[in-house]
């Protein structure tokens, strides 16, 4: 809605004659303008194609063979790693288990998270405390993150058992990690734990952008704190609820060091994600050839999820932005 | 890089700066003929400023005691050879292995090095990369522990000499075995699940496990199958690629036993081995009966845990009736070196300098590794250390760690689908299956 405001009187004002103008500068002028601004890119597009695309390629080429990691890749598979990933239970039950993932932190963890900084835009005493308390978790590695975890969820011994039986809650203890039903939400619990306060500082910049003018008018019209967080905060923060869950869909295929460090992707493959069943054929296995294959499978989700939610979300996002730089000018 | 350390001299040839640059030297060797640059061809040895063969030593000696054992007999070594000077690239484990993995694809190995024997040594040798040592160390050949050789021998041939052998085996607490009324370490198969009954009866964990980690899951099913097929039975498994037979689901059924009796600590599944709630912690804490693992685990279970002092006991695993494996063969492996083919002749007289009993006993009582010299084994004061010695000089049959004896992707199945079965998610016959088809595919 700011969009059309500002995109109103652009055709008015803009002078028409502008692109003609440039429609009509010499032939030569173009060419030289447009090597001008290949020079400027090349370094960047070197870059890019030597960092980027070519291991994206190399893998893609992997992936056609079988191969132990040693000298030249050479005995020509053909899309058997293809197949034989779709046949593969424990790769099925990664795809189950990260769309699991996905669900649960777009469901759970971020509207917690929206409640979270939504309570801390409030004026509160310690305010900065706190903000600063529900962000440390983010800042931690990964590693020291799951060795932490690793020892509060441990059987009997650990704080979370032990702190449960001081309150008479025995029986909500457990074996956390080591059961093969409740691996995955002790693990969610673990990411909500990390990652919320980053999502949480998403909205917290977003929420101080939403003009208090807004609140007040409403206010003075009656409505309520749902209403007014319903039909001005929540609109208004889409654009960073947008890019939030594309960020927390986007980790959650990735996952990797976490359940690296806290479950090897145990018992018995419960926890597993892609990228820990990729590193356990590429190296433990040396299985070079079906470890890229999963890899180049990982990506291709992680592009057509990119692209469609581009394309179907986030359009309107960006294209808001483009018109307003185009008025400004 | 090694092309860089051996700088220095080829006699009478090129300025230093060239000298400097030999790795380019040698990629236009050809070009140039060999006249001045004969020192940079493979089977060449190479010599330092002073005209001393140069003997490069690759270890994976990081850690004390060794560490500083290993350049003390470097030093002793030079002392009686003014004419050889050996010169020490001392890598961490994984570090080494990886460096390992690319010099093997280039063609190229370090004058002596490092190996743990089995499928990586054997694929070096295919490649023609490893010096037989047959006759040169037949001297020695009599004085070795017979087990520790076996990692290094293919088709009669010998490639390399041990300089360290363990083995694995139960550790025991016998307090604890005591106080659930047992006499003796059992001796069979069925004594064992009777052991483990009497004393999960008595309120104690009978076996603390890593299921986290899963090797240790393995060496249950490992020693099951050597009980019951016997060594000759794995090696032809091995050569067949086909795991499938009767045997090795017999052992997986066995195992199956041991799992239906609930044997393991609380919440196993997702332990580790040396945390400090792991698998290791809970026999040095005294909180386990016994464990399952190789020669160095009281000194982990003493860093992770307390350790349980002189109630540890060590037996090793138990006969399985009818099965063509005998109490007498050890699963284990341990470390030993190899030379490049065409490696100098003074590399030769270094390892026979190293592994003289003299020697071997130095290695023993300062750097702590096991003896795999006969007459060094009276260096060996450790009396757990001494158990374990003891069944490998009495062994009849020797399994390297399946994981070192196999491809890394064979060896890996292995492990996921022995942890699947003892999760109770894979059955004898489907753990024979996958890992049969894993072989295959290699």
């Amino acid at each position: 809605m700011t969009s059309t405001y500002v995109k109103d009187p652009t055709p008015a004002t803009a002078p028409p004659e502008q692109p003609d103008n440039r429609a009509r500068r010499p032939l030569a002028r173009r060419v030289v303008d447009w090597l001008t601004a290949f020079c400027f890119t090349l370094p960047a597009l070197l870059l890019f194609g030597a960092l980027v695309l070519a291991p994206i390629l190399y893998a893609l080429y992997v992936s056609l063979f079988n191969w132990g990691g040693f000298g030249a890749p050479s005995d020509y598979a053909g899309l058997d790693n293809y197949s034989r990933l779709l046949q593969d239970p424990v790769f099925l039950g990664d795809l189950w288990r990260g769309l699991l993932l996905v669900l649960f932190s777009v469901c759970v963890q971020l509207p917690f998270a929206l409640g979270m900084a939504v309570l801390l835009n409030q004026k509160l005493r310690g305010r900065a405390l706190y903000r600063m308390l529900f962000f440390a978790p983010y800042v931690l590695s990964e590693v020291i993150t799951g060795v932490l975890f690793s020892m509060i969820f441990a059987p009997d011994d650990g704080l979370a058992d032990k702190a449960l039986g001081s309150v008479g809650l025995d029986g909500l203890g457990g074996l956390w990690f080591a059961d093969q039903d409740h691996v995955l939400a002790t693990l969610f619990l673990v990411m909500t734990w990390k990652y919320f306060g980053f999502h949480m500082m998403l909205y917290l910049a977003g929420l101080q952008g939403i003009p208090a003018e807004l609140h007040d008018a409403a206010r003075i019209d009656g409505a309520g704190p749902w209403q007014r967080f319903r039909h001005i905060t929540l609109p208004l923060l889409g654009p960073t609820l947008r890019i939030s869950v594309f960020l927390s869909v986007i980790g959650a295929i990735q996952l990797f060091d976490l359940v690296w460090v806290v479950t090897q992707g145990g018992p018995d493959h419960h926890s597993e994600t892609m990228a820990v069943t990729m590193f356990q054929f590429g190296f433990k296995r040396y299985q070079m050839g079906y470890a890229s294959a999963i890899s180049i499978a990982m990506f291709l989700i992680s592009l057509v999820f990119a692209l469609a939610y581009q394309r179907a979300v986030l359009r309107r996002d960006t294209e808001g932005a483009l018109t307003t730089m185009r008025a400004s000018r | 890089m090694p092309a860089f350390d051996r700088a220095a001299s080829a006699p009478g040839a090129a300025s230093s700066a060239f000298s400097r640059r030999r790795f380019l030297g040698t990629a236009s060797a050809a070009g140039l003929g060999a006249a001045g640059l004969s020192a940079c061809s493979d089977s060449g040895s190479t010599t330092d400023s002073q005209g001393r063969t140069v003997v490069e030593w690759w270890n994976i000696q990081t850690t004390e005691p060794s560490k500083s054992v290993w350049p003390e007999r470097a030093k002793a070594f030079e002392a009686e050879h003014p004419d050889v000077r050996i010169k020490l690239v001392t890598l961490e484990n994984d570090a080494y292995k990886s460096k390992m993995t690319a010099l093997t694809s280039s063609g190229k190995l370090p004058d002596i090095y490092h190996t743990w024997g089995g499928g990586v040594l054997q694929q070096q040798i295919d490649a023609g990369l490893v010096e037989d040592l047959t006759s040169s160390v037949s001297s020695l050949a009599d004085t070795f522990v017979p087990a520790s050789v076996k990692p290094y021998q293919f088709d009669g041939k010998t490639y390399a000499v041990p300089v360290d052998i363990g083995a694995v085996g139960f550790w025991y607490n016998k307090a604890l075995f005591a106080k659930a009324g047992i006499k003796a370490p059992p001796a069979t198969w069925a004594d064992y699940l009777d052991t483990v009954k009497k004393l999960k009866s008595a309120g104690i964990t009978p076996i603390a496990l890593a299921g986290k980690e899963k090797w240790p899951g393995m060496y249950y099913w490992a020693y099951l199958a050597m009980r019951v097929t016997g060594v000759d039975g794995m090696q032809k498994a091995a050569d067949a690629k086909d795991f499938t037979g009767d045997d090795f689901v017999k052992a997986g059924e066995h195992l199956k036993e041991l799992v239906a009796l609930e044997p393991f600590q609380k919440g196993f599944l997702g332990a580790a081995y040396s945390t400090p709630n792991g698998e290791a912690a809970l026999m040095g804490n005294g909180k386990a009966a016994m464990e399952l693992m190789g020669q160095w685990a009281p000194v982990v279970q003493a860093d992770s845990g307390k350790g349980i002092g002189k109630d540890l006991g060590f037996f090793p695993f138990p006969a399985v009736a009818g099965g063509k494996g005998t109490v007498t063969d050890v699963f284990g492996g341990g470390g030993g070196y190899a030379l490049r083919k065409g490696a100098p002749e003074a590399a030769v007289d270094f390892l026979k300098f190293f592994l003289t009993a003299e020697s071997d006993r130095i290695l023993v009582s300062k750097g702590s590794m096991m003896p795999v010299v006969k007459d060094a084994t009276s260096a060996l004061t450790d009396p757990n250390l001494r158990l374990v010695s003891d069944i490998l000089g009495k062994a009849t049959g020797f399994q390297l760690y399946l994981d070192q004896a196999y491809p890394p992707a064979v060896g890996q199945e292995i492990n996921d689908s022995v942890a699947a079965l003892i999760a109770g998610s894979k059955s004898a016959e489907q753990v024979a299956r996958s890992v049969t088809q894993v072989a295959k595919s290699q």
